[in-house]
Protein backbone atom coordinates (compact mmCIF):
# COMPACT_ATOMS: atom_id res chain seq x y z
CA UNK A 1 0.00 0.00 0.00
CA UNK A 2 1.25 3.29 -0.92
CA UNK A 3 -1.56 5.51 0.51
CA UNK A 4 -3.01 6.18 3.55
CA UNK A 5 -7.37 6.34 2.77
CA UNK A 6 -8.48 9.40 3.52
CA UNK A 7 -12.79 9.71 3.51
CA UNK A 8 -15.26 12.65 3.33
CA UNK A 9 -17.69 12.58 5.88
CA UNK A 10 -19.67 15.64 5.58
CA UNK A 11 -17.00 18.15 6.18
CA UNK A 12 -14.41 16.45 7.76
CA UNK A 13 -11.89 14.15 6.39
CA UNK A 14 -11.27 10.91 8.00
CA UNK A 15 -7.94 8.72 8.13
CA UNK A 16 -7.42 5.79 10.05
CA UNK A 17 -3.53 5.25 9.76
CA UNK A 18 -3.84 1.10 9.91
CA UNK A 19 -0.48 0.46 8.83
CA UNK A 20 2.77 0.60 10.04
CA UNK A 21 3.99 3.71 8.16
CA UNK A 22 7.29 4.17 6.81
CA UNK A 23 8.81 7.45 6.61
CA UNK A 24 7.94 8.17 2.85
CA UNK A 25 4.06 6.39 3.42
CA UNK A 26 3.97 9.49 6.62
CA UNK A 27 5.10 11.90 4.27
CA UNK A 28 2.67 11.31 1.44
CA UNK A 29 -0.27 11.35 3.62
CA UNK A 30 0.72 14.87 5.11
CA UNK A 31 0.98 16.17 1.31
CA UNK A 32 -2.37 14.11 0.94
CA UNK A 33 -4.36 15.42 3.70
CA UNK A 34 -3.00 19.26 3.13
CA UNK A 35 -4.46 18.76 -0.28
CA UNK A 36 -7.95 17.13 0.25
CA UNK A 37 -8.61 20.07 2.84
CA UNK A 38 -8.43 22.53 0.40
CA UNK A 39 -9.80 20.62 -2.40
CA UNK A 40 -12.75 19.67 -0.06
CA UNK A 41 -12.66 22.70 1.85
CA UNK A 42 -12.88 20.79 4.73
CA UNK A 43 -13.51 22.13 8.08
CA UNK A 44 -11.84 19.42 10.29
CA UNK A 45 -9.36 16.45 10.00
CA UNK A 46 -9.94 13.58 12.37
CA UNK A 47 -6.74 10.85 12.73
CA UNK A 48 -7.24 7.32 13.80
CA UNK A 49 -4.03 6.05 15.07
CA UNK A 50 -5.78 3.42 17.25
CA UNK A 51 -3.80 0.39 15.16
CA UNK A 52 -0.36 2.44 15.85
CA UNK A 53 1.49 0.52 18.34
CA UNK A 54 4.47 2.95 17.93
CA UNK A 55 4.88 6.45 17.31
CA UNK A 56 7.79 7.73 16.73
CA UNK A 57 9.73 10.96 16.88
CA UNK A 58 9.00 10.68 13.25
CA UNK A 59 5.22 10.14 12.87
CA UNK A 60 4.63 12.71 16.56
CA UNK A 61 6.39 15.65 14.06
CA UNK A 62 3.95 14.55 11.24
CA UNK A 63 1.13 14.78 13.24
CA UNK A 64 2.15 17.94 14.17
CA UNK A 65 2.40 19.35 11.07
CA UNK A 66 -1.10 18.19 9.58
CA UNK A 67 -2.39 19.91 12.77
CA UNK A 68 -0.11 23.24 12.07
CA UNK A 69 -1.40 22.66 8.21
CA UNK A 70 -5.19 22.58 8.80
CA UNK A 71 -4.73 25.21 11.05
CA UNK A 72 -3.46 27.67 8.73
CA UNK A 73 -6.37 26.01 6.33
CA UNK A 74 -8.74 27.12 8.64
CA UNK A 75 -9.67 23.41 9.97
CA UNK A 76 -9.58 21.73 12.94
CA UNK A 77 -7.31 18.21 13.93
CA UNK A 78 -8.31 16.03 16.41
CA UNK A 79 -5.62 12.42 16.62
CA UNK A 80 -7.49 9.95 18.38
CA UNK A 81 -7.53 6.14 19.65
CA UNK A 82 -3.56 6.88 20.94
CA UNK A 83 -2.30 3.68 22.81
CA UNK A 84 -1.29 3.70 26.65
CA UNK A 85 1.95 2.40 25.92
CA UNK A 86 2.71 4.49 23.09
CA UNK A 87 1.38 7.91 24.92
CA UNK A 88 3.84 6.68 27.59
CA UNK A 89 6.50 6.40 25.57
CA UNK A 90 5.97 9.44 23.52
CA UNK A 91 6.58 11.56 26.45
CA UNK A 92 9.45 9.94 27.80
CA UNK A 93 10.86 10.45 24.20
CA UNK A 94 10.30 14.26 24.48
CA UNK A 95 7.41 14.61 22.21
CA UNK A 96 4.57 16.33 23.58
CA UNK A 97 2.47 16.50 20.42
CA UNK A 98 1.67 20.22 21.70
CA UNK A 99 -0.56 21.97 19.29
CA UNK A 100 -2.76 18.35 18.75
CA UNK A 101 -6.05 18.00 19.74
CA UNK A 102 -6.79 14.75 20.75
CA UNK A 103 -9.52 12.29 22.28
CA UNK A 104 -10.08 8.38 23.07
CA UNK A 105 -11.94 7.61 20.48
CA UNK A 106 -13.32 8.40 16.76
CA UNK A 107 -16.81 9.02 18.63
CA UNK A 108 -15.46 11.70 21.24
CA UNK A 109 -12.91 12.94 18.35
CA UNK A 110 -15.62 13.98 16.29
CA UNK A 111 -18.06 15.61 19.07
CA UNK A 112 -14.77 17.49 19.66
CA UNK A 113 -13.80 18.33 15.90
CA UNK A 114 -17.88 19.30 15.86
CA UNK A 115 -17.47 21.34 19.01
CA UNK A 116 -14.45 23.11 17.40
CA UNK A 117 -15.60 23.85 14.06
CA UNK A 118 -18.84 25.43 15.35
CA UNK A 119 -17.57 27.63 18.01
CA UNK A 120 -15.16 28.78 15.10
CA UNK A 121 -18.14 29.07 12.86
CA UNK A 122 -19.07 32.87 13.59
CA UNK A 123 -15.68 33.76 11.21
CA UNK A 124 -13.81 36.72 13.27
CA UNK A 125 -13.22 38.24 9.96
CA UNK A 126 -10.11 39.57 10.56
CA UNK B 1 25.96 -15.21 26.69
CA UNK B 2 23.70 -15.28 23.75
CA UNK B 3 20.56 -17.04 23.57
CA UNK B 4 19.90 -16.46 20.03
CA UNK B 5 22.77 -16.22 17.65
CA UNK B 6 23.35 -12.55 16.92
CA UNK B 7 20.93 -11.35 13.76
CA UNK B 8 22.27 -8.57 11.59
CA UNK B 9 19.35 -6.90 9.78
CA UNK B 10 20.21 -3.82 7.22
CA UNK B 11 19.32 -0.07 7.62
CA UNK B 12 19.45 1.01 3.99
CA UNK B 13 16.09 2.10 2.91
CA UNK B 14 12.59 3.52 4.61
CA UNK B 15 11.35 0.20 4.92
CA UNK B 16 13.94 -1.36 6.41
CA UNK B 17 13.03 0.80 9.29
CA UNK B 18 10.21 -0.52 9.15
CA UNK B 19 11.25 -3.74 9.68
CA UNK B 20 13.84 -3.26 12.27
CA UNK B 21 10.76 -2.10 14.29
CA UNK B 22 8.96 -5.37 13.67
CA UNK B 23 12.06 -7.49 14.34
CA UNK B 24 12.76 -6.03 17.39
CA UNK B 25 8.80 -6.05 18.46
CA UNK B 26 9.46 -9.74 17.99
CA UNK B 27 12.17 -9.98 20.22
CA UNK B 28 10.77 -8.10 23.03
CA UNK B 29 7.60 -10.44 23.29
CA UNK B 30 9.96 -13.06 22.90
CA UNK B 31 12.21 -11.99 25.90
CA UNK B 32 8.77 -11.54 28.04
CA UNK B 33 8.96 -7.56 27.92
CA UNK B 34 6.17 -5.95 28.79
CA UNK B 35 4.08 -4.35 26.70
CA UNK B 36 5.68 -0.64 27.56
CA UNK B 37 8.79 -1.97 27.49
CA UNK B 38 8.42 -3.35 24.35
CA UNK B 39 7.05 0.41 22.81
CA UNK B 40 9.95 1.84 24.34
CA UNK B 41 12.33 -0.81 22.79
CA UNK B 42 10.91 -0.65 19.25
CA UNK B 43 10.23 3.21 19.46
CA UNK B 44 14.12 3.67 20.21
CA UNK B 45 15.29 0.92 17.62
CA UNK B 46 13.16 3.60 15.42
CA UNK B 47 14.67 6.42 16.46
CA UNK B 48 18.04 5.04 15.99
CA UNK B 49 17.52 3.33 13.06
CA UNK B 50 16.56 6.58 11.30
CA UNK B 51 19.90 8.31 12.48
CA UNK B 52 21.89 5.90 11.01
CA UNK B 53 20.00 5.84 7.83
CA UNK B 54 19.71 9.78 7.31
CA UNK B 55 22.79 11.03 9.10
CA UNK B 56 25.08 7.51 8.71
CA UNK B 57 23.96 7.29 4.99
CA UNK B 58 22.88 3.86 6.21
CA UNK B 59 24.00 0.88 8.31
CA UNK B 60 23.10 -2.47 9.89
CA UNK B 61 21.51 -3.27 13.01
CA UNK B 62 23.04 -6.19 14.84
CA UNK B 63 19.97 -7.90 17.63
CA UNK B 64 21.19 -10.12 20.62
CA UNK B 65 19.49 -11.51 23.21
CA UNK B 66 21.42 -11.43 25.79
CA UNK B 67 20.72 -13.24 29.41
CA UNK B 68 23.00 -11.84 32.33
CA UNK B 69 22.27 -12.71 36.50
CA UNK B 70 18.98 -14.71 35.02
CA UNK B 71 17.75 -11.26 33.34
CA UNK B 72 16.77 -11.29 29.55
CA UNK B 73 17.79 -8.48 27.92
CA UNK B 74 17.52 -7.50 24.43
CA UNK B 75 20.58 -5.63 23.04
CA UNK B 76 20.83 -3.78 19.38
CA UNK B 77 23.54 -2.33 18.08
CA UNK B 78 23.22 0.19 14.85
CA UNK B 79 26.37 0.49 12.91
CA UNK B 80 27.24 3.29 9.95
CA UNK B 81 30.23 4.41 8.02
CA UNK B 82 29.20 7.91 8.09
CA UNK B 83 30.36 11.04 8.70
CA UNK B 84 30.17 10.14 12.64
CA UNK B 85 29.46 12.59 15.20
CA UNK B 86 31.82 15.51 15.83
CA UNK B 87 30.20 16.50 19.59
CA UNK B 88 28.51 13.61 21.07
CA UNK B 89 27.88 15.61 24.01
CA UNK B 90 25.50 17.96 21.73
CA UNK B 91 24.25 15.50 19.57
CA UNK B 92 22.28 13.84 22.96
CA UNK B 93 21.14 17.27 23.59
CA UNK B 94 17.02 17.45 23.26
CA UNK B 95 16.53 19.81 20.20
CA UNK B 96 19.87 19.46 18.47
CA UNK B 97 19.66 18.57 14.71
CA UNK B 98 21.79 18.17 11.57
CA UNK B 99 18.46 17.71 9.96
CA UNK B 100 14.91 17.78 9.48
CA UNK B 101 13.80 16.54 12.48
CA UNK B 102 12.83 17.71 15.77
CA UNK B 103 16.47 16.58 17.29
CA UNK B 104 14.76 14.12 19.68
CA UNK B 105 16.71 11.27 18.16
CA UNK B 106 19.67 10.57 20.38
CA UNK B 107 18.54 11.70 23.38
CA UNK B 108 15.07 10.25 23.42
CA UNK B 109 16.39 6.93 22.11
CA UNK B 110 18.30 6.81 25.56
CA UNK B 111 15.68 7.86 27.88
CA UNK B 112 14.18 5.11 26.84
CA UNK B 113 16.42 2.65 27.59
CA UNK B 114 18.43 0.96 30.45
CA UNK B 115 21.81 1.40 28.47
CA UNK B 116 23.40 3.41 26.06
CA UNK B 117 26.59 3.38 24.67
CA UNK B 118 27.77 5.50 21.56
CA UNK B 119 31.21 5.57 19.86
CA UNK B 120 31.42 7.83 17.29
CA UNK B 121 34.70 9.49 15.27
CA UNK B 122 34.51 12.32 12.69
CA UNK B 123 34.45 10.11 9.53
CA UNK B 124 34.77 6.68 10.94
CA UNK B 125 30.91 6.33 11.39
CA UNK B 126 28.93 5.38 14.45
CA UNK B 127 28.15 3.03 16.64
CA UNK B 128 25.30 3.07 19.26
CA UNK B 129 24.40 0.10 21.73
CA UNK B 130 20.94 0.10 23.65
CA UNK B 131 19.82 -2.59 25.78
CA UNK B 132 16.74 -2.65 27.68
CA UNK B 133 16.58 -5.89 30.45
CA UNK B 134 12.95 -7.61 31.84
Amino acid sequence: MDRIPILKVGEFLLVSVQVDMHDRLAMTLQDDLTARIVVDGARGVLIDISSLDVVDSFIGRMLGNIAAMSRVLDAQTVVVGMRPAVAITLVELGVALRGIQTALNVDSGMALLRKRVDAAAPSAGS
Amino acid sequence: MNTLADTVLPVRSDEDIVRVRQRVREVCIAAGFSLVDQTKMVTAASELARNALQHGGGGDMHMATPVENGRRGVRLTFMDEGPGIADVAQALRDGYTTGSGLGLGLGGAKRLVNEFAIDSRPGKGTRIMIARWK
